[in-house]
């Protein structure tokens, strides 16, 4: 009853937010640069969205993410110029791809843990992205010629698409098992979970919507290179990530409006948004490890706020 | 003389607490011994007085100077020397690298060569395997390696944890001949042991510590006849 | 004798990697952090060695030598001033700050200095002789001499002194080196000294060798030079000369194959490999986790 209360409370808020910004953007109150914007903090929620899967909630510690995303990008670009067919297929086939991708990567981190798994989905990252620079089809180091199709409506469409089912994986009994993946792998595979499985999963789910992202990205864009997809966008992504909170999924959304609200402003500036970047990085890292939100959700400051300062009700 | 004065100490781990409010003393060329059962906060307490845990409460005093909060390292100056329980030599290095990191803040050369020869003396079998990886030893080759390795410390006051631990009964009662050699020769010794029979027959006083508290001190003999100490640590009747 | 030619330059550029390779592996053997700013203060040596080559118009020799005195006291500032409150943190804030420490060096001097390359000075003559009817050039035998000596010196420093024994001591047991009056403290500074002394040493042989230097130089250098230290087995220093050696080698042979733009990709594939294969890497030992 309640969950499904949250869900409402949820879409209605979403179709708010759209109807918006859709207003301004169709009245022309919103020029190109705010629409685009408002487009790219899109992209950049779901992609940290999908990451926060893999890590926040699976715990499986992945700094490649944006090879997903090159995949996602590349193939749907594929889609669209090259075999002409329509923009929603491009972003299907380009999560699919990019998912089949995850399974790829998700398979050997079976075997491998915390430090050499970062390093493995870096390496993975970092061949995807050598691939396409090797492939002559997609243009090479030149890059690919891309329409611009991506449109605030569907940004917003796959954005909403694809918090509700991370919430929904997360809270299902799925989440609750790649949960205690993220907690202790041995003993939860003492308790008879397959870890295997959930580790998988979590890969291939993560995958697929940062290669939804990849479509959304590369028709935003008039040209996609392979040179886009390097450590730097991989880290881009982590950071949203690590500064929301590792398992927040609130605090996920949160930075990456923040940062690439940041970033848009400091555009002129690439090396003080670097320098910017990697301050609050360290800072948070030495200071609040736990990432600005910890594990906590915004409805649970909300719970919070409404308990009174009394606070014995707790657990009534 | 009094060597070691532990005044009501409180040690915690995170927020659970390990010891309370425990005073011992230890007085120069005794060995004493602690005993209790496993998770009773005997290894805590050496932890604590070896620098590696910092009491929350109380007082630690080493030959009249406090050294409670002290870094580790400023403990071994003053004549500690810690043998952890499980033997901790450096897999990695060879034995004779293991003897020469004991006497790791020594600067006398000499004493430091004179001391590697005591102990090749006492331990004739570590000297067959000087060039040997410790990691290669047996259970009791390492903890000779261990105890020599605090030797070269040249220590007032060595704190033993566990020396039998899984350990074949003729090895233990070869480290516990050593145990006494080396009292003998004027080192103090503060002894934890599970097997309390054997600490007691050596020590000349004993502590019993039960989940984090001193519950019962006296002399060896005291303590191997109490009641108490009988049911509970030397299986008898 | 193409071939030998080609060996010559893979040995050249593997001995570089091993350099490099040597402070990622005796950091990660210490305190089991993945020091990704370990390929910028390569960078920084490079540019150190640079500027006094071309500013203060010193020979090959000083120039290393400053830059690895340079690199060291700035290993020592980064560990001090960022890795050492992470001693007990998790793993994954470890490596996420040491990411940020990366990024900050790397745009810290684009920001000071530009993003421009710069092209390092001939400090050697280019004179060359025929070995097994390939040329050889003096400056090539040179670098890998250096390469060649430093390593032995690390060896001995390592094996033979006091400092070397404690670092050994603590990184297999940080708890009992402590009980030894070892001071981890300063035997993890001293390891981060030496570590980035030999990136330092690394940038300069680099920039003479390749000749164009840049900010974001030490960003690739830097994460090959880790697949070659997890190649011969993390946390073991010979392990870490000999996968650079082979990571080198093998880059080579794929470029001279005509595979030179996947180049790069090779060092990665052979990373998946090892680590999916042999995670403990060629001199490693295989150990499982416990609960």
């Amino acid at each position: 009853m309640k969950k499904s209360k949250q869900f409402w409370l949820f879409i209605i808020a979403a179709v708010l937010v759209y109807a918006v910004v859709q207003f301004f953007i169709a009245n022309g109150t919103m020029n190109q640069f705010y629409s685009n914007t408002f487009i790219f903090i899109a992209i950049n929620i779901i992609l940290a969205v999908s990451l926060h899967l893999v890590i926040g909630i699976t715990g499986q510690f992945s700094i490649g993410h944006a090879g997903f995303l090159a995949v996602g990008a590349y193939i749907s670009a594929i889609v669209t110029m090259k075999l002409d067919l329509p923009f929603i297929v491009a972003i299907i086939v380009g999560g699919m791809v990019a998912a089949l991708a995850g399974l790829i990567v998700g398979i050997p981190s079976l075997r491998l843990k915390g430090d050499y798994l970062a390093i493995a989905t870096l390496g993975f990252a970092e061949i995807i992205r050598i691939v396409f620079l090797n492939i002559d089809y997609v243009g090479g180091a030149a890059g690919m010629q891309v329409s611009h199709l991506t449109t605030w409506t569907y940004a917003f469409v796959c954005l909403v698409i694809t918090i509700i089912v991370i919430v929904n994986f997360t809270n299902s009994r799925h989440g609750i098992a790649a949960i205690s993946v993220r907690e202790n792998e041995i003993a939860s595979d003492a308790m008879g979970i397959n870890t295997t499985y959930y580790k998988v999963a979590a890969f291939a789910i993560g995958s697929f919507f940062a290669g939804v992202a990849g479509a959304l990205y590369s028709h935003n864009f008039y040209i996609i290179q392979p040179s886009q997809f390097g450590f730097l966008k991989s880290f881009d992504i982590l950071i949203f990530v690590v500064l929301g909170g590792l398992g927040s999924l609130s605090g996920a959304v949160l930075s990456a409006i923040l940062l690439t609200v940041v970033s848009t402003y400091l555009q002129g500036y690439p090396e003080t948004r670097m320098i910017i970047y990697s301050l609050v990085l360290i800072l948070v890292m030495l200071y609040r490890p736990k990432g600005l939100m910890g594990t906590m959700e915004i409805t649970d400051y909300f719970k919070l706020w409404r308990t009174p300062k009394g606070g014995d009700q707790h657990g009534k | 003389m009094t060597m070691l004065k532990v005044e009501n100490i409180d040690v915690f781990y995170g927020n659970i607490q390990a010891l309370r409010d425990v005073s011992i003393t230890v007085n120069q060329g005794e060995i004493v011994s602690l005993i209790g059962a496993n998770g009773a906060g005997k290894s805590t307490l050496l932890k604590t007085l070896s620098g590696l845990l910092k009491p929350k409460k109380g007082k630690i005093e080493f030959l009249d100077k406090s050294i409670s909060g002290k870094q580790a390292q400023s403990i071994v100056k003053a004549g500690i020397s810690h043998v952890p329980e499980g033997r901790r030599v450096f897999a990695n290095l060879t034995v004779e690298e293991n003897l020469e990191l004991g006497a790791f803040l020594r600067k006398d050369k000499q004493g430091i060569h004179q001391d590697m020869q005591k102990v090749y003396e006492i331990f004739p079998r570590l000297l067959e395997r000087k060039k040997q990886h410790s990691g290669t030893l047996s259970g009791g080759e390492q903890q000779m390696l261990a105890m020599g390795r605090a030797i070269m410390a040249k220590p007032k006051l060595v704190l033993l944890d566990e020396p039998s631990m899984g350990l074949a009964p003729l090895m233990v009662k070869t480290i516990f001949q050593v145990i006494k050699d080396i009292n003998n020769e004027g080192t103090t010794v503060l002894l934890v042991e599970q097997n309390a029979n054997m600490a007691l027959s050596v020590a000349n006083r004993g502590y019993v510590i039960e989940t984090g508290r001193v519950v019962l001190s006296g002399s060896a003999l005291e303590l191997q006849n109490s009641e108490e100490v009988k049911l509970a640590y030397l299986g008898g009747h | 004798m193409e071939w030998v030619q080609q060996l010559i330059n893979g040995i050249s550029l593997g001995s570089i990697y091993a350099l490099i390779a040597l402070g990622y592996t005796m950091v990660y053997g210490i305190i089991k952090l993945i020091n990704f700013a370990h390929g910028d203060v390569f960078m920084v040596g490079s540019f150190i060695g640079f500027y006094s080559i071309t500013v203060f118009n010193l020979g090959f020799f000083p120039a290393l030598i400053i830059s690895m005195a340079a690199c060291a006291l700035f290993g020592v500032i980064i560990e001090r001033i960022a890795y050492k409150r992470l001693r007990n943190a998790t793993r994954i804030a470890a490596l996420i700050t040491a990411i940020g420490v990366s990024l900050l060096i790397e745009y810290g001097v684009i920001y000071i200095r530009g993003a421009q390359p710069e092209a390092y000075p001939d400090v050697f003559s280019n004179r060359s002789f025929a070995f097994l009817g390939a040329q050889i050039s003096i400056q090539s035998i040179l670098i890998l001499s250096v390469s060649v000596v430093l390593m032995i010196l690390l060896q001995f420093i390592v094996h033979k002194t006091k400092t070397g024994k404690a670092m050994r001591a603590v990184s297999h047991d940080t708890e009992a080196a402590k009980l030894m009056g070892i001071n981890v403290d300063n035997t993890i500074s001293a390891t981060f000294a030496i570590g980035s002394a030999l990136a330092g040493a690394a940038g300069v042989i680099f920039g003479v060798y390749y000749t164009k230097i840049d900010p974001l130089m030490g960003v690739i250098p830097g994460v090959k030079a880790f697949v070659a230290a997890v190649l011969g087995g993390i946390g073991i220093i010979p392990g870490a000369m000999v996968g650079g050696l082979v990571l080198g080698v093998v880059e080579t042979v794929v470029s001279a194959l005509g595979f030179s733009l996947w180049r790069d990709a090779a060092a990665f594939v052979i990373l998946i490999l090892i680590l999916i294969f042999r995670p403990s890497g060629i001199f490693g030992k295989n150990t499982r986790e416990k609960v």
